[in-house]
């Protein structure tokens, strides 16, 4: 029974979800809208169980004194922080001027945002290291590369200035844009549409168990 | 005489005729220079051929009223916008107009989506213009016939996905009929997918160092399918860790993945007779933001310096973030997601790669078991349908056909 | 040393350098301090003449290490905030025909602005959105702002404030409620627009700041998306683009237009080729090109110099690497001598 249940509420959820996106005419009309809504709910209370995992974690961490115990006592403090902040704001914690927003603005804003700009940095030395033009394909993306990543800054019009329009760099990365990477990108796109139909219809159908653990 | 005194007639009768014509002149003259000091408000062209229907192929409650652009309503004309009115039928009685919405000019359709399928509805629709005129401003307005009757009701099938339909059909069952006959015991064959041959020799590699393995599930949650191909190819990993005997660990960024994903390793720990050996805190949550997510993983891989990462799932741009980090110590990566704009980003920094679909196969590769393998078989069948839909497409397209491509069409 | 005081003394300099830098701008030291033009070449010049060393320590055998890459590209995105160097900025087709779709909307029309995003991808998302917001308002359309991403409404509340700072629109004395709606998050994805094409006020029953919807004079009429005229999405990852055009237009035919961050621009090609996108702002050179349009000039303007010559250090880095890769293969197949 504990594995039947799942497979059958997957299988029927599955086939209703299906045949709603057809069958305007109620129930079928609302389904979409009660599914998602059980979804958030269930979403938004499973929240605990992660919270709680990572508190525990943390202080398991901190109690046995394990390897850089200090990052716990980080995670922890910076937890209660913005809950006991956010929450003793209550509803109007996100307006201007809030603490919780001095916190989201000065604290949590800039340290995603450091996270994000370290891809570029990223970018350069994965770039250097293992971009090689080591047979013919390589050599063509690097040469595709090579053409959009000039052709996207305007120091590319500057460098092929003396070039009718249509050559210039900037043209020829949208050319490259618009045509061999759009293709390129379809034909993925097309690939995973259908893996994605059918590991949906392996799910629906009970095909597929591994998901459920420890395979069929 | 006679004829003198018609002479004089005449004389006099041109004299009064000059006078009137003198008069009227400066009559209109003056009138004229009237006319310059105060504007004249023109009449403005009201909205034609207003029809109302129930909006097809949806589930009632909206109805579509659709007009013919007032003849001021050009590009520099007189109308601002249009205002949509509407009464109710009640025992056949009409009850007065009221606004329920509005149109920009050049707009000639509105749906009414706050009808009820029980009620009948006329619909009228105003064209209004506000003009500056001798100093003030005058709102000018011009009303369109009224409708017919009309009501909303909801539809038991959407025609216009009638399309869609077919091709779901035909590729489920393709994907069906291919399981069956898997089922009866006919051979199927797999090419081989290089990153998936590859999990055993990573899995051992770690063992060899006596390192951890890290498992990334991706960031998004239970809800995408590449999440649920991830934590199927964990299963696999899960397994011969156990077997192994070398600590894996997975740090996910969604609580319902944690719980999936802790079931997916005990049961598997399980399977290969080691439930001893499994650690609640093997699967462990870290935080649900993205980037936070990322600076977690990479703190861990820097201070533990696994042996083994694998990537599987759905991946944004934190894909590099966390691939070049287990490149900088050295950890052997296996890679896979189905996000396309992440793949090149994977395929520089990781020793294997799933490119997009491979993916989805890997259940099937990995337990060779037939069904799986079957609507593998049923995959590519739809896919090859789908290449000769294009190669027919181009070719009509290339020779003006259109009619092929408006089969693919679902908006109207 | 060992690794942790080695990690301490970096932290140390940059926890140093910070404040200097802060100083210096709390100061207002550092406004308006700008390398002449020959100035900015003789450094440019010089940035890429220490490349050419790197290059010879490559040919050497010598691959430099990360964190010299890291410093390159820290020197080439900082240095040209300084520089004095003027670049002619180009106007893709993908962001013409986005600005064409918007241009030719009549006054008092309704543009749908989906903020999906949050502060991670600000840099390259807000400059789009602050002169989005400023050619709408400057034109008199009509803004509804929403967000599929729980910090979508905040960069949206950040945005309109950026763009109400503008003296002409100040003087359009633009009111909440009737010229501009800001109606907040709401969870469930891709299933929150597709409610929104049957009914708007059942998935936003109040607005951000808990208004009801129908005492919003703007909305009170829009029902679905058949009253929006215009619906511009900025997006950087799920839910995003690809979700508003595979529920939105393919479901309800919007006009869709869309930002993206340059990561994720080229997946939405497809979409912009098969007409599905009007039109498409990739990065931060999207949003400067999208400025030099709409008249207002930004952050994306500003940033392109730091744009050009970090990707002009990447290509170089590429450039090295193969010389390198290639004379060495070459060696490796030239027979002993």
């Amino acid at each position: 029974m504990r594995r039947e249940i799942p497979l059958f509420i997957t299988g029927v959820v599955g086939i209703v979800f299906v045949l709603q996106y057809f069958i305007p005419h109620f129930p079928f009309n609302k389904m979409n809208a009660w599914f998602s809504d059980w979804f958030s709910i269930v979403q938004a209370c499973a929240i605990w169980l992660g919270v709680l995992n990572l508190l525990k974690i943390s202080f398991q961490n901190i109690g046995r004194r394990k390897d850089d115990w200090g990052y716990a006592i980080v995670i922890v403090v910076s937890f209660l922080a913005i809950s006991i902040v956010g929450f003793a704001e209550g509803e109007a914690f996100r307006d201007s001027g809030t603490s919780f927003t001095w916190l989201y603005d000065y604290i949590y804003t800039p340290l995603s945002s450091s996270m994000f700009a370290i891809l570029a940095f990223f970018v350069a030395s994965a770039s250097y290291r293992a971009f090689r033009a080591r047979n013919f394909e390589a050599t063509l993306l690097l040469l595709a590369a090579f053409f959009v990543m000039l052709g996207r800054v305007p120091i590319g019009d500057v460098l092929t200035s003396f070039m009718p329009d249509q050559l210039q760099l900037s043209s020829l990365a949208t050319w490259i844009m618009n045509f061999p990477q759009t293709a390129g990108q379809r034909a993925i796109m097309i690939g995973i549409a259908l893996g994605i139909v059918s590991t949906s219809l392996r799910i629906i159908l009970g095909v597929e168990r591994s998901h459920l653990g420890g395979g069929d | 005489m006679v004829i003198r005194s018609n002479e004089q007639h005449l004389r006099w009768s041109v004299l009064v005729i000059h006078l009137v014509l003198f008069s009227l002149v400066l009559f209109s003259s003056v009138s004229g220079a009237e006319s310059d000091s105060i504007t004249a408000i023109p009449a403005l062209a009201p909205p034609t051929n207003v029809s109302a229907i129930d909006k097809p192929n949806d589930g009632g409650g909206s109805i579509s009223i659709r007009w013919g652009l007032s003849q001021d309503d050009y590009d520099g004309g007189l109308v601002s916008g249009y205002k949509v009115l509407r009464a109710t039928d009640s025992n056949g009685i009409m009850s007065s107009f009221t606004e329920i919405g509005d149109a920009t000019a050049g707009q000639a359709e509105y749906v009414d989506g706050n009808v009820s399928d029980d009620s009948s509805y006329y619909y009228q629709v105003v064209a209004f213009a506000q003009i500056e005129s001798n100093g003030a401003a005058h709102d000018l307005i011009a009303k369109s016939a009224i409708t017919g009757q009309v009501q909303s009701s909801a539809q038991w099938f959407d025609w216009q996905r009638i399309n869609v339909f077919v091709g779901v059909l035909i590729l489920c069952a393709l994907i069906i009929f291919y399981i069956r006959q898997a089922q009866s015991g006919k051979e199927l064959f797999i090419r081989k997918i290089a990153g998936l041959e590859a999990i055993d020799e990573a899995v051992g590699r770690a063992t060899e160092m006596g390192k951890k393995i890290f498992y990334i599930p991706g960031t998004q949650d239970m809800d995408n399918v590449q999440t649920i191909a991830g934590v199927t190819i964990l299963g696999r990993v899960a397994e011969l860790s156990a077997q192994y005997e070398t600590w894996l660990e997975v740090p996910v960024a969604r609580s319902l993945v944690l719980v999936t994903a802790k079931e997916i390793v005990k049961e598997a720990y399980s399977k290969v007779g080691r439930p001893d050996a499994f650690n609640e805190d093997q699967v462990h949550y870290l935080t649900d933001d993205q980037f936070g997510y990322a600076a977690g993983i990479d703190g861990m891989v820097v201070r533990e310096k696994p042996a083994t990462i694998f990537f599987m799932g759905a991946f944004y741009a934190e894909s590099l973030i966390l691939a070049e980090t287990g490149n900088s110590i050295g950890a052997i990566q296996i890679a896979g997601t189905g996000m396309p704009s992440q793949l090149p980003f994977f395929v520089a920094a990781c020793d294997y790669t799933l490119i997009g679909e491979e993916l989805f196969a890997a259940s099937a590769y990995l337990s060779r078991e037939p069904k799986l393998l079957g609507s593998l078989k049923g995959q590519d069948m739809g896919k090859a349908l789908i290449l000769i839909a294009l190669i027919v497409g181009i070719l009509l397209e290339t020779f003006g056909i259109w009619t092929f491509s408006d089969l693919f069409g679902v908006i109207d | 040393m060992s690794t942790r005081t080695k990690e301490l003394i970096v932290l140390s300099i940059v926890t140093v350098f910070c404040i200097i830098v802060y100083w210096f701008k709390a100061t207002g030291r550092m406004h308006g301090f700008q390398f002449s033009t020959g100035m900015s070449i003789v450094v440019s010049a010089l940035i890429f003449l220490s490349l050419v060393v790197v290059l010879i320590l490559t040919l050497k055998g010598r691959l430099i290490g990360r964190r010299l890459v890291f410093l390159y590209v820290a020197i080439g995105v900082s240095l040209p905030f300084f520089m004095s160097i003027t670049q002619e900025i180009k106007i893709s087709p993908e962001v013409q025909t986005l600005y064409d779709g918007l241009a030719e909307l009549p006054t008092g029309s309704k543009v749908l602005v989906a903020f999906d995003y949050d502060p991670p991808s600000a840099p390259e998302l807000q400059p789009m959105a602050e002169s989005l917001l400023r050619y709408c308002f400057n034109n008199d359309l009509k803004v509804v702002v929403m967000g599929l991403w729980p910090q979508g409404p905040q960069q949206a509340n950040m945005a309109i404030e950026a763009a109400m700072r503008d003296e002409s629109i100040a003087s359009k004395n633009l009111q909440y409620g009737v010229d501009w709606v800001n109606l907040g998050f709401q969870s469930g994805n891709e299933f929150v627009i597709q409610r929104m094409g049957s009914e708007f006020k059942s998935m936003f029953p109040t607005d951000y700041a808990g208004r009801p919807y129908d005492e919003l004079e703007l909305v009170q009429n829009v029902h679905n998306f058949s009253n929006i005229d215009y619906v511009f999405n900025l997006s950087a990852g799920f839910p995003g683009t690809i979700e508003w055009v595979q529920v939105a237009v393919d479901r309800y035919g919007v006009k869709l237009g869309a930002g993206n961050t340059a990561v994720q621009a080229p997946q939405c090609y497809p979409y912009l080729r098969s007409g599905q996108l009007i039109g498409i702002l990739g990065g931060m050179n999207g949003a400067a090109e999208f400025e030099l349009l709409t008249g207002f000039t930004g952050k994306g303007t500003k940033f392109m110099l730091s744009q050009s010559f970090a990707h002009m250090i990447v290509l170089s880095f590429i450039l090295i690497g193969n010389v390198a890769f290639i004379i060495d293969r070459r060696k490796k197949k030239s027979p002993i001598r």
